[in-house]
């Protein structure tokens, strides 16, 4: 579905990411691990088309859409799941759940979303900023379920939530999942990495530097940790 | 008490023309973070264009204040496309120098013309004479810009806050970025945003024809007031510059009689309170603080 070929990405002067390729499966779940300043961010930041210096290609479903802007890109299924969340001071939560168009061919409606996070119905008319960290991160999985993208780009969604949140966030993914979304993740948390995805890709200073199953990681986990420094 | 009622009312009628011209240049910076500083010229064309059309072609006031805001915007789009958008990359100031310019040219153009002496356009007759609120005579035409001014504002606001296009301008202002990647194409509204605050613009300066004094530089004094006006709202707050607009004008009306022992205070009491709003709320009283992009 994705492939990314010989990725590079610069802030300025200094290169944030070094002639990566990888690619992710139709229906699979993959995970960018990695310490901070490694690159994940840039890397899913470069895959919506948010990144403007960078070299290498990229394709979704074999179109290469390397030069094509961000909200191109949205529209052929990408959903982006900011790391800050997202949300909009001005706009209602309705309004946040709706501002992008329908893109895929199984969207959620607003009545499911609505179902699946009453919190949110409970606050549908306020300024989405007024909910809490948790609410404004269903808020954004939310958002990109209702336009129905393909393929989500994650960045780091369970950062600071509570351990019962955290596992409501994977339920989420798993059943998205479920009915053939694809998803990218950056993901610091290992134990939850493992419980949601498939596949593991380890990056270092730019770099790809090991893919891993999970077994893999399960087994390597203290030592992965320990690069890791959490 | 008379007296007073009939200060609040003037300074009612000059807030409106302050919120039109704040209204225009704060859905201009939200949408393209461009303080147009030609705003005041637009104002002062909107008012000339309604005089040449009354003169040169016999064109009355209600047309000219459909043609007048019509053919600015355009011309706005246009200014927009071939100049702004080119400069939106670099440093603000930039797109400040090149409003700036456009105010010099558009000010000498007129004036090569027409001259500065200003120019008499009369009251359309049926808004001639005045009404009776009651307590006291107020000029039909005074009255009528009032209501005009407050309806284009609450329908601006409704606009905003209940359509389609209105969420998508309030999301775009807000995080640009953030708002391509959900799939829209922000650089498509820029235009027609900047185009409509230039008509604002237009549409405020057809209104000031028969009632104030119509010469090339009529936007000129007007429009560093508004500027205060937008930075005490809050810049980009639409709301905002909407309340600060008549509030200022309430002020200033107020100021002038009560303080009109004290003429240096009463000539700065817009920058004073300026300066008091942004020691108390730097963002302005209904702006919020930058978000990070």
């Amino acid at each position: 579905m994705l492939r990314i070929e010989n990725l590079s990405a610069w802030y300025g002067e200094a290169r944030v990411l070094r002639e990566v390729s990888l690619e992710v499966a139709a229906g699979e779940v993959v995970t960018l691990v990695g310490r901070n300043g490694a690159g994940k961010s840039t890397l899913l930041r470069c895959v919506m088309g948010l990144h403007p210096g960078q070299s290498g290609a990229i394709s979704l479903d074999g179109r290469d859409v390397t030069r094509l802007p961000a909200h191109r890109r949205a529209r052929l299924g990408l959903g982006w799941v900011p790391d800050d969340r997202g949300a909009y001071a001005s706009l209602t939560v309705t309004e946040n759940l709706t501002l992008p168009p329908r893109v895929g061919p199984d969207p959620w409606s607003l009545e499911r979303v609505y179902e699946a996070f009453p919190a949110l119905h409970l606050r549908r008319d306020s300024p989405a900023t007024k909910l809490s960290g948790g609410e404004q991160q269903m808020l954004a999985l939310a958002r990109v379920l209702r336009m129905g993208a393909r393929l989500l780009l994650c960045d780091e969604p369970t950062e600071g939530l509570s351990p019962l949140l955290v596992q409501q966030v994977g339920d989420l993914l798993r059943e998205a999942k479920k009915h053939g979304v694809t998803v990218l993740l950056v993901e610091q948390n290992l134990h939850f990495a493992t419980g949601v995805a498939d596949r593991h890709y380890l990056l270092a200073e730019g770099r790809v530097v090991e893919a891993m199953d999970n077994s893999e990681v399960r087994s390597r986990e203290r030592e992965l940790l320990a690069y890791l420094g959490i | 008490m008379t007296g007073f009622l009939q200060h609040t009312f003037d300074g009612l009628v000059n807030g409106a023309f302050y919120a039109l011209l704040a209204l225009g240049l704060a859905v201009i910076f939200g949408m393209l973070r461009v303080v147009n500083f030609a705003h005041g010229a637009f104002y002062m064309l909107g008012a000339m264009g309604a005089y040449v059309l009354l003169a040169e072609f016999g064109v009355p006031f209600w047309w000219a204040l459909v043609i007048m805001p019509v053919v600015l915007g355009v011309l706005g789009m246009a200014l927009e496309r071939a100049f702004v958008h080119r400069l939106a990359r670099l440093d603000p100031l930039y797109n400040f120098l090149l409003t700036f310019g456009l105010v010099l040219i558009l000010q000498d153009l007129v004036k090569s013309r027409y001259g500065v002496q200003s120019i008499p356009y009369a009251t359309p007759e049926s808004l001639g004479g005045s009404v009776d609120l009651g307590i006291f005579d107020f000029p039909t035409y005074r009255v009528f810009v009032l209501g005009f001014a407050v309806a284009i504002c609450v329908a601006v606001w409704w606009a905003l806050t209940h359509s389609r296009v209105g969420m998508v301008v309030r999301a775009a202002t807000e995080r640009p970025e953030l708002t391509r990647a959900f799939g829209i194409n922000v650089g498509r509204w820029v235009t027609p945003v900047f185009g409509f605050g230039i008509a604002l613009a237009g549409l405020a300066g057809v209104l000031a024809a028969p009632m104030r004094a119509v010469n090339p530089l009529m936007g000129a004094d007007l429009i560093i007031v508004v500027f205060a006006v937008v930075v005490i709202g809050g810049l980009g707050s639409i709301f905002g510059s909407v309340a600060a607009g008549f509030g200022i004008g309430l002020i200033q009306a107020w100021g002038v009689v009560y303080l009109a022992d004290w003429p240096i205070l009463s000539q700065t009491l817009v920058f004073i309170v300026m300066a008091a709003v942004l020691l108390w709320r730097p963002a302005g009283l209904f702006g919020r603080e930058e978000a990070p992009a």
